[in-house]
């Protein structure tokens, strides 16, 4: 049977006879990598572009509609030293590029606005201290309104739009005071402006819709990075099946281009890409990553299998029922459904507040036009200054005070290992009391290794090395890996559902079941030692040896759960694997609190039983059957080796071997929460200060703009604050 | 004052200028990779 990789299915025809194609790539870090990638690619026949994005870490290639393969590009990056793969744009980013690429068009037209009014205000300012005509104010001014008018209708759609959906749905957030206060300030205006006043505050509605769109681009980069990463991230681990195209013919395609219906190949060592139902062949498969459980199943005829499950032992033929990310386990399908609809009743710091700011400055405003008229001022001078004392209240600092603060730690987040799914992640993290583990893939690594390694000698474990790399079977691949064997046997043969064996001079070598290798004897009391491990023999002539194999605690595991314990935060294992195994783990990371043989309700349970008792609950877990449990926490987090529906599931995602991102995770959020109230209360105190003024009508645009530019300034320096975290020794 | 006439309208259409260039930038991708952007521009080659 011949394999051909078929990346068809990403290509995008652009007309007039070029094809265009995405690429991730890994490693790219500097300009020379650039260059190399960009010379290395455009040296192959037919190809008219390649341009290297560094910043989302892209390859974009166009060439000539003809004989090149796709898979041709991904092999000559191979050959320059970069791991490639394909990469379609989600819709989701797509809608984020979009929406980030709007806010600056914003951006742009409110800065270009707020410094030609300043330019115009300024004199009027001047001029009104001095020797300027009336008319020449009056001019300045319908000039002001001239430009501000249209581009605060520009650029303050994000804010009008987003206030309109929080009404119409009986809600207040941060935006419904931006867009009353900015309306009434440039409806005033011109009011003021038609009536020859002196003062008009074109100028600070303008400045507070550009300083607010700041805190807005921020906060949409922020996301759109994340976006990128782990769009790579997902398109790198290269996911495809090997699909039948003939009643003999395979061919390699992605997942993404299977359909359900098909019918995909799977290989010992292999894992499975799509859910489906087996209908020929007779293995074993691990299931570890969809139930916990690290015991292989036996799978045949008719047995339905996940995505996410490796295939052990023998060949299958799987119908695909759904493909990547479609059904699942109805169980878990509909605890997800519940837990989530639980979860969006969170209610973001930023809301709370405005809930809280809104009326209270609406009332003010309302009392202090009241107030001047019962005082005796005309209706005129009363609206003057309640509006006036909108404008000084406009949540400018408030609007600021949140989203930098963000950015600045979701910076730092992620350059220690750390993605954020959900925005409103950080301040949920920073209050969780408890942290719920799943044992297998979460504290664990997800990859099998030789624990044993220091009882074997060298020569022995690296013959055994070698011989493991002719076979497929996954704990064959991890002594292979452990003994860092590059250079296979000759002649090595591979005995379905036993083992290798090869032959160098006359001496046999054997590897595979005790029972293979003639080792029965030695397998028994290793077996009965470490519950967990699986077990490989190995035999060279009449010597046999045992080489135990399993999943190593993550490096870090037992430091990271004690600095846990350190700042006051309760740690439990609820695993759905065996309680040998989970009893194990625990004792060697001293947790004290731990379940084995958890189904996914009963874990739901165990969090709906905490939050009932007032603990804020933090899950990290990567199983499939996590899923529900990750929704249904206050906030959770993923090993970005998860399965694909518990990544899209958890609030934050963590990469590499260690478990450190989850404490320096906890660090940053706990320190971010601590400046966002500050910032908040840094905002309001300066309120306190400029409200009385504006009330007893002393407020000119002139003292606006400077005290509405100079708390901004202040929160953004505090924000920059985010970027570090004192390190505790322990 | 009569220098208002033409400095009021040469002041906007610098600015409008500054708007236009930097709404053209946008459309045409100037900021879809400020990292890479910063490396090339000190690169020997191209």
């Amino acid at each position: 049977m011949q394999t051909t990789r078929d990346f068809s299915h990403y290509v995008k025809d652009l007309g007039a006879g070029l094809n265009h194609i995405d690429l991730a790539v890994e490693g790219v870090s500097c300009a020379a990598c650039m260059s190399k990638i960009e010379r290395g690619l455009s040296t192959l026949p037919d190809v008219t572009l390649a341009r290297v994005n560094l910043t989302d870490r892209r390859v974009a290639l166009e060439w000539k509609q003809g004989t090149l393969d796709p898979a041709r590009f991904i092999d000559r990056l191979a050959e320059l030293g970069y791991k490639a793969y394909p990469f379609e744009t989600e819709s989701a980013e797509a809608r984020e590029a979009e929406q980030s690429r709007f806010l600056l068009r914003c951006l742009g037209v409110a800065a270009f606005a707020t410094m030609n009014v300043m330019m115009l205000s300024i004199p009027v300012w001047s001029g009104n201290v001095s020797d300027m005509l009336p008319e020449q104010r009056d001019f300045f001014h319908w000039l002001s309104a001239l430009i501000g008018l249209p581009a605060a209708a520009y650029a303050g759609q994000p804010f009008f739009r987003s206030a309109y959906r929080a009404l119409r749905t009986g809600n207040v957030n941060m935006d419904v005071p931006i867009s009353i206060g900015v309306t009434l300030a440039l409806g005033m205006s011109v009011v003021e402006t038609i009536n020859h006043a002196e003062h008009a505050y074109f100028d600070a509605a303008i400045m507070l819709l550009t300083f607010l769109l700041v805190g807005r681009v921020l906060d949409q980069n922020m996301r759109r990075k994340t976006r990128a990463v782990a769009g790579n991230l997902a398109a790198l681990k290269a996911e495809s099946a090997t699909k039948f195209i003939g009643p003999d013919e395979i061919s390699q395609v992605p997942v993404a281009a299977i359909r359900a219906g098909d019918i995909v190949l799977l290989r010992p060592g292999e894992r499975c890409a799509v859910d489906g139902t087996v209908i020929d062949g007779r293995s074993e498969i691990d299931q570890s990553l969809i139930t916990g459980e690290t015991l292989y199943v036996p799978a045949e005829q008719g047995t339905p299998v996940y995505a996410g499950s490796l295939n052990i032992s023998g060949t299958l033929r799987v119908k695909v029922s759904a493909a990547a990310e479609g059904t699942l386990l109805s169980e878990i399908s509909r605890l997800l459904d519940n837990a989530l609809q639980a979860r969006s009743r969170y209610m973001r710091l930023a809301d709370r507040a405005s809930r809280l700011y809104a009326p209270v400055v609406h009332a003010t405003a309302l009392l202090t036009v009241i107030g001047w008229v019962l005082l005796g001022a005309s209706w005129h001078d009363a609206i003057v200054t309640g509006v006036a004392v909108l404008i000084i209240t406009c949540p400018c600092a408030l609007g600021l005070a949140i989203p930098t603060v963000q950015t600045v730690a979701s910076g730092a987040m992620f350059s220690s290992g750390v993605l954020l799914n959900a925005g409103d992640a950080i301040e949920r993290l920073a209050e969780a009391d408890r942290v719920i583990f799943d044992k297998t893939g979460t504290l664990t690594l997800p990859e099998l290794e030789v624990v044993n390694a220091a009882d074997i000698p060298a020569d022995v474990f690296a013959l055994a090395g070698q011989l493991a790399l002719s076979s497929h079977h996954p704990l064959a691949a991890a002594v292979a890996e452990a003994a860092g064997a590059t250079s296979p046997l000759r002649g090595a043969i591979e005995e379905p559902g036993q083992g290798v064996r090869a032959r160098v001079g006359d001496i046999e070598l054997r590897l595979g079941r005790p029972s293979f290798c003639g080792a029965e004897k030695l397998a028994t009391p290793e077996a009965n030692l470490d519950p967990e491990a699986s077990v490989v023999a190995f035999r060279r002539g009449e010597e046999t040896y045992l080489f135990s194999v399993r999943q190593a605690l993550r490096p870090d595991a037992r430091a990271v759960l004690d600095g846990l314990k350190a700042r006051g935060i309760a740690v439990e294992i609820l695993s759905g694997d065996r309680e040998p195994a989970v009893a194990a783990a625990a004792a060697a990371l001293g947790v004290a609190e731990w379940r084995a043989g958890v189904t996914p309700a009963e874990k739901i349970a165990r969090i709906e039983d905490l939050k009932g008792r007032g603990a804020k609950v933090m899950m990290v877990g990567d199983g499939m059957n996590d899923a529900p449990s990750l929704a249904a926490a206050y906030v959770s987090m993923s090993p970005i080796s998860a399965a694909h529906l518990s990544q899209a599931t958890a609030d934050l995602v963590f990469l590499g071997r260690p478990l450190a991102p989850v404490l320096a995770a906890i660090d940053y959020a706990r320190k971010a929460l601590y400046l966002m109230r500050q910032n908040l209360w840094l905002a309001v105190g300066y309120n306190v200060l400029a409200v009385p003024l504006a009330i007893s009508g002393l407020v000119t645009p002139l003292i606006a703009a400077a005290a509405m530019s100079g708390s901004s300034i202040l929160v953004m320096l505090n924000a920059l604050r985010a970027r570090s975290v004192a390190v505790r020794r322990s | 004052m009569e220098v208002l006439v033409f400095l009021v309208p040469l002041a906007l259409a610098l600015g409008l200028a500054g708007l236009f260039a930097f709404l053209w930038s946008l459309k045409n991708g100037q900021y879809e990779d400020l990292d890479g952007a910063a490396w090339r521009a000190i690169s020997d080659d191209d």
